[in-house]
């Protein structure tokens, strides 16, 4: 008898220590669980802020609102297609120059570096990533625009004026040194650190056997890389390009500073222009009714731009994990 | 062995220098490109810094610490201000995004694994990691700047918050997934519950990586100046304790004062940019030490 | 154990005799070998003859796949290693920083553990590594692509699906492939680095009566870590331990009579 009531009493402290155990583990797995979803909530949230805010000008201007190229606040009539125009060609010019230094970059890196000098570079590398989007902003408006303005912009205009296509694409009317082609050049800078380091991780990830036995048939480097390196990574690196296209398709201060921000179309990579990020950060403080709408109609379309990169971005890279 | 090696059992030889220079061409011009690259890329960093030491060292002064940012085409002054409310929405936006993304990345790593909604959520993330910082904005305003009533500092921690979440989440979802499973299943056979075994094993092991994630995060958001600029926007006074109306931060301080007219903003701007800039770059540099000093064990 | 020693001399009867009077090919003189501090190979000094195989066996870790990497200085990617001594390839030291290390590489083929398709087609998988080096018709091109696939024992099965990519090949077929992109170089070497170590037995089995056919045609040396295969293909052989050349000789001689017993104990698997 006393057997089993001390059997019972211990059975009945295991049920008592353990009821407030399970239940503390059911609530960290629900707040684990709930933290999760606002991931997800978050996402749906800004589609739906910007679909609900931007609606007044998508319903006032249809389909117009994306093909006009008037912008005018006086006279209430909005259209993004000055800013979608400078958005996507910005973008370009960023990925031109940018991806072929990220790649040679990520090439250094894997393939040419002695072994001290790789954390050094590489840390360098990924710092870039860190400095504020604004002070390339100074960096670019106070120290780059000068001097490509003085080296680049008033040699190359006073040789192509007055040629077909490269006299107007490459002419600068005011050769102030902010436009098109300066923000490309800064958000070059500012998508490399990202491109590089994924790509780096991409080579890394390629077997040292089969890079052994591609030099092992006598290819030199550069025959390695571009005949094996370069294509066992395949799509890899057009996703860690798309996602380097995402930043910089809505970098928003570092543009702010250098594009000149003009409301009007021009074929001139030297004249200001503006991008969607540019027009909102610039525009949306002094901004009320259709106005506002607008601009939030602007971040609408960058949503939806963006998000189409960066989602086949992360689906060509097939995530590359630190095993 | 010596009864195979004559001298005249020597075998003929083929001639050597059959590497066309074309291809000897091509590798050293490879080798050249990425190296200047590389060194271009670096030298970007240098240029920005010596820039900033030189602007902004020229600005610096005991008063740009103790003063509020003076009014337009004023004299004197400092940043006081805009470096305390910094870091106060800094500060505000980690608090925030911290549990949040320590919890969503451990549901990922922990008990998410093979499930289609952990998938899901694990690629919205990265997602959200690379998405527009405006746009993190223009979402903020839109819930909480009219429903308040107007610009506030809660606002924009909340912005920063959402830009962290994110890093948060993808660092610790990544470090909990090093922790081997072995120590899991000796922490649960000791008839630990999972939460238990999560918070006192798997967390303790990848503590490092995970503090810093949030170091990552913390330095990510505090130069954040497009997703404040329509939440807790910026003034030249000292903010209200209740943190409503607007409060004055470094990022748009700069923004504002770099592209004014008065040389007094200017510089104060540059002195900001220097504060800024060193200070992102050092929490960058001590988290990756701290990574590093834990891998070396 | 005496089952072995039995297999092992029964497998000896596969293999042609050594040729103790054969050319030499490469002779290794006082070599050491350093990954950084740490000295792997001592002193080693050895004659590959022309159109043999010579079996480098050993423990792991005794330095036989470091050895064979120096005869292509294929460790020469990685600046912590470096070899001193001289490796003659007819006559000339390889090792000496004026010889064009691609150049060698192309002399030197080499074949490794897992088959390494390169990401391209059957076709260019083999005729990459050609072109490199020479300029060839259409035509011809075609012809050598052939004969090295023929070759290798894989052309019955690729012939009608050269342009498909060689990744989607078996892995005893990617093997054979990469052996048909070594040879179709025309090599006047082929260092073989357990070439069927990844392999199921079947796979083995082609590839080891592949390397005796081509014996008539190339100097060839192979790792492996497999005793009986070493008896099998091999007309000599050199067993090292811990970075030293403990003894080398004609394979049929090293598995009946040993001159050392510590070859002896690790031929008959009483450590290793």
């Amino acid at each position: 008898m006393v057997a089993l009531s001390e059997r019972m009493s211990i059975s009945t402290m295991q049920t008592t220590r353990r009821a407030p155990k399970s239940l503390s583990d059911a609530v960290f797995r629900w707040a684990s669980f709930s933290s999760a979803l606002l991931v997800l909530i978050v996402l749906a949230g800004i589609l739906g802020s910007m679909v609900y805010g931007g609606w007044p000008a998508f319903r006032e201007f249809g389909l117009g609102f994306v093909t006009s190229s008037v912008w005018n606040v006086g006279k209430e009539e909005f259209g993004a297609w000055v800013a979608i125009a400078g958005t996507l060609t910005s973008a370009v010019i960023a990925l031109v120059i940018g991806v072929p230094i990220s790649i040679g970059i990520a090439i250094f890196l894997t393939q040419l570096c002695p072994p001290w000098l790789k954390r050094p570079v590489a840390t360098t590398v990924e710092l870039l990533a860190a400095v504020p989007s604004i002070i390339y902003g100074m960096w670019g408006l106070f120290v780059f625009a000068p001097l490509f303005a003085r080296f680049i912009q008033v040699p190359v205009s006073n040789l192509v004026e007055g040629l077909p296509i490269v006299g107007t694409v490459l002419y600068a009317r005011v050769p102030s040194g902010v436009g098109l082609l300066t923000a490309g050049i800064i958000l070059a800078i500012m998508i490399i650190p990202f491109i590089a380091s994924i790509t780096r991780d991409i080579l890394d990830q390629i077997p040292t056997i089969l890079r052994e036995s591609a030099y092992g048939i006598g290819c030199t480097t550069w025959e390695v890389v571009r005949h094996v390196l370069l294509p066992q990574s395949g799509v890899s690196i057009i996703g860690a390009i798309m996602l380097g296209l995402g930043r910089a398709l809505g970098e928003t201060m570092a543009v702010t500073f250098v594009i000149g921000n003009a409301n009007r179309l021009s074929l001139s990579l030297f004249d200001p222009s503006s991008t969607i990020a540019s027009r909102i950060a610039n525009e949306f403080n002094e901004a009320s009714d259709l106005h506002l709408s607008a601009l939030i109609a602007l971040g609408c379309i960058l949503f939806l731009v963006t998000f189409a990169v960066l989602v086949l971005a992360r689906l060509l890279i097939a995530r590359v994990r630190t095993q | 062995m010596s009864e195979i090696s004559h001298d005249d059992r020597q075998a003929s030889a083929p001639a050597w220098g059959r590497v066309r220079r074309s291809r000897r061409l091509a590798d050293r011009t490879l080798k050249i490109v990425c190296t200047v690259f590389t060194a271009l890329g670096a030298s970007v960093l240098g240029w920005i810094l010596l820039m900033l030491l030189y602007e902004g060292g020229t600005a610096l002064s005991l008063d740009v610490f103790t003063h509020v940012t003076p009014g337009p085409g004023t004299e004197g002054g400092g940043i006081a201000n805009a470096i305390v409310g910094s870091l106060i929405l800094t500060m505000l936006g980690i608090v925030v995004a911290t549990p949040i993304g320590v919890l969503a990345g451990t549901y990922l790593a922990e008990y998410g694994k093979g499930s289609k909604l952990a998938e899901v959520i694990r690629f919205v993330n990265d997602v959200l990691l690379a998405a527009p910082s405006i746009l993190i904005g223009l979402f903020v305003y839109t819930f909480m700047v009219p429903p308040l009533g107007g610009y506030s500092g809660w606002a924009g921690g909340v912005a920063l918050a959402i830009i962290a979440i994110p890093v948060i989440v993808r660092t610790t979802e990544d470090m909990l997934r090093l922790v081997p499973g072995s120590l899991r299943e000796a922490g649960a056979a000791l008839g630990a519950p999972m939460s238990t075994v999560i918070v006192h094993v798997s967390w303790r092991a990848a503590r490092a990586g995970m503090v810093t994630g949030i170091l990552l995060a913390t330095a990510r958001i505090a130069g954040e100046t497009a997703p404040l600029l329509f939440t807790a926007l910026n003034n030249n006074f000292w903010f209200k304790p209740n943190l409503m109306g607007g409060v004055s931060n470094l990022p748009v301080m700069i923004y504002q004062f770099a592209l004014a007219p008065y040389e007094n903003w200017r510089s104060l701007a540059w002195a900001g940019a220097l504060i800024i800039t060193l200070s992102i770059l050092a929490l960058s540099v001590v988290a990756r030490l701290l990574l590093k000093k834990d891998h070396a064990r | 154990m005496t089952s072995i020693a039995v297999t092992a001399s029964n497998a000896i009867g596969n293999a042609a005799a050594a040729d103790i009077h054969a050319p030499i090919r490469i002779s290794v003189r006082n070599l050491n070998f350093f990954y950084g501090d740490f000295r792997s190979l001592k002193d080693i000094s050895l004659d590959f003859c022309d159109r043999q195989v010579t079996a480098l066996i050993g423990p792991s870790g005794c330095g036989k796949s470091t050895l064979l990497r120096t005869f292509n200085r294929i460790y020469s990617l990685y600046p912590e290693q470096r070899a001193q001594g001289e490796i003659l390839l007819d006559g000339q030291n390889i090792l000496s920083p004026s010889v064009d290390v691609n150049e060698l590489r192309a002399r030197v083929g080499m074949v490794f553990q897992k088959p390494t398709p390169f990401p391209m087609s059957i076709y260019d998988n083999i005729s990459f590594g050609i072109r490199l080096y020479e300029k060839l018709s259409k035509a011809d091109l075609d012809n050598r692509i052939e004969e090295a696939l023929r070759k290798a024992a894989l052309w019955d099965e690729v012939k009608d699906k050269l342009r498909q990519s060689g990744m989607g090949l078996s892995g005893g077929q990617q093997q054979r492939l990469c052996i048909a992109r070594t040879i179709a170089q025309r090599p006047e070497v082929i260092l073989l680095d357990e070439p069927t170590s990844a392999l199921d037995p079947i796979s083995t089995g082609k590839i080891e009566e592949l390397i005796e056919q081509l014996r008539s045609e190339f100097t060839i040396v192979i790792v492996t870590h497999n005793m009986q295969q070493a008896a099998r293909i091999s007309q000599f052989t050199a067993f090292m331990y811990l970075g030293e050349l403990v003894e080398f000789g004609p394979t049929n001689k090293m598995f009946m009579t040993p001159n050392k017993k510590q070859t002896q104990d690790y031929i008959t698997g009483r450590f290793g």
